[in-house]
């Protein structure tokens, strides 16, 4: 069992001497009861299994995926973090995460692969040019960093990028998080897996909700599964596109709409692109992996949906104005592309506590950009469950926001770029 | 690409289309609490299967119709025109 296992680099030398690696965390069979059911092993749900069991002492929890871990929208990303929003409360709950990203890969002894290449917002209007400088300022008395580069630092930052002024959207200016980048999506997940399970989490996939049990003053008892029942007192809620339907189950409507998000990536080329870059006019975003595809995203389909594959009209769009900021890549073959359900909600801002069953938490709502989120969602979120009261970063992210009116709203920063 | 059946001009490739969210909801009175309100503006079912939807035939006859569609294999099984209550 891979839970002895520390990763160092006489571990590494070993290794290499021929040492086969152990499996990084056990592939439970679910026990009658347990104190915590977290639903869904996405990045979230596992991260809040292990900061419950790292933070708060609470070890008798069972992580359970009708698919296999890290499969859904944790599989499916782009990986941009960024912590730039513009409302006081988001920005706080995104610079959290950043935080925690800046020293994932020790906290968990395992390479999440966290890489502050910097990611580029790109102006095409004045009106872009307007948003952006806002949030520049913004940030910037949020403590966070943002920066405003002309048009000529930005063609510095990014040299494949076409600044002419020719084109149907000329780039006007950029803002730079410089802090902003990208991590490795399952690493993120493989390492929360590995590292709750080493405390006791029971980690069980292929295992779907199927109903939520409740007693008679209405507080939560336990889960239907497919693979049996399991009683517990407390459930978190960690399923993105499917939310509604878990949510259902408890007899919960939700503010939250599913639409699918497609990702595509290029054939492996050298290094290419030094940074992200992102544009929500031309409605498309960009990276590199370290194995040198190119990685694509763009906006959501115009109509809900649980197909995760997406309609090929947003495809075609994504692809045209990636051509048109790097006419460069213009003769790269497209190797995959996919889609991912994400849920919306009214105002862009994720859905982060109680609900109105006793017992039963949700962290949803992340939209078309969970992943940056992901650690401080899963602290936050632990710290929410433990307590059995909001943690006072999630505070703000209640559901009742959308009874009392109290929206947060993110459309300027989340609408299409993430 | 959904092939969309307009009820006035018939099959219609997606991109001539706005999608309208969900439909059969009904705008409360004035004096309706807040939970009503709230339910009107912000909750959905969002549901994995059958869909009850509106679709607006933008740049076509640019009328709203309803729409049964599959939100698992996006099969559309029934349009129909909006008619009078």
């Amino acid at each position: 069992m891979g839970d002895s296992t520390r990763f160092s680099f006489l571990s590494l030398l070993r290794h290499g001497a021929g040492k086969v690696w152990d499996r990084q965390w056990r592939d439970a069979h679910p026990k009658a009861s347990y104190g915590v059911v977290i639903v869904g092993a996405g990045g979230h749900g596992l991260a809040t299994a292990y900061y419950l069991a790292m933070e708060h002492g609470i070890r008798d929890i069972a992580v359970l995926d009708k698919g296999w871990l890290g499969g859904g929208n944790t599989g499916r990303n782009t990986t941009i973090i960024r912590s730039n929003y513009l409302q006081p409360e988001s920005a706080a709950l995104y610079e959290h995460a950043l935080k925690l990203w800046e020293t994932l890969s020790q906290t968990l002894n395992y390479n999440v692969m966290y890489s502050p290449r910097g990611v580029l917002m790109l102006a095409h209007t004045h009106h872009d040019e307007q948003v952006f400088k806002r949030h520049v300022h913004a940030n910037r008395l949020q403590g966070i960093d943002n920066e405003w580069l002309t048009l000529a630092q930005a063609k510095a930052f990014c040299p494949p990028l076409d600044v002419s002024p020719g084109v149907r959207y000329p780039v006007q200016g950029a803002a730079l998080q410089r802090r902003g980048g990208v991590a490795r999506h399952d690493a993120v997940a493989w390492g929360y897996a590995r590292a709750a399970s080493a405390m006791g989490v029971d980690i069980i996939q292929n295992c779907a909700v199927t109903g939520i049990s409740r007693g008679a003053d209405g507080a939560v008892t336990g889960v239907e599964t497919t693979k049996g029942p399991i009683a517990t007192g407390r459930i978190g809620v960690v399923t993105a596109g499917h939310t509604s339907v878990v949510m259902a189950m408890a007899g919960v409507r939700m503010p939250l709409e599913s639409f699918p998000l497609q990702a595509l990536v290029s054939e492996p080329v050298k290094p290419v692109l030094p940074c992200v870059v992102m544009s929500n006019t031309v409605h498309a975003y960009i990276s590199q992996s370290d194995k040198g595809e190119l990685v694509i995203g763009g906006g959501t389909d115009v109509y809900t949906s649980y197909s995760q594959a997406g309609g090929l009209p947003v495809t075609r769009e994504t692809l045209a104005a990636i051509c048109e900021l790097f006419p460069s890549f213009r003769r790269l073959k497209m190797l995959r592309n996919w889609g991912g359900i994400v849920d919306t909600t009214p105002d862009r801002s994720p859905i982060i506590g109680l609900t109105p069953v006793p017992g039963l938490f949700v962290n949803c709502g992340w939209g078309t950009g969970g992943f940056k989120a992901t650690p401080g969602s899963g602290q936050i979120f632990a710290a929410t469950l433990a307590r059995g009261e909001p943690h006072p970063i999630a505070a703000p992210f209640s559901l009742d926001r959308f009874l009392s009116g109290r929206m947060i709203n993110e459309e300027a920063a989340a609408a299409v770029a993430h | 690409m959904l092939l969309i059946p307009c009820p006035w001009c018939g099959p219609r490739p997606e991109n001539e289309f706005r999608y309208g969210g969900q439909a059969g909801l009904t705008r409360p009175a004035a004096s309706a609490d807040d939970a009503t309100w709230s339910a009107y503006l912000y909750l959905r079912n969002n549901p994995k299967g059958r869909h009850q939807e509106r679709w607006r035939h933008q740049p076509g006859c640019g009328r709203f119709f309803n729409c049964e569609r599959d939100t698992v294999t996006d099969r559309i099984s029934n349009t129909s025109k909006i008619g009078p209550r």
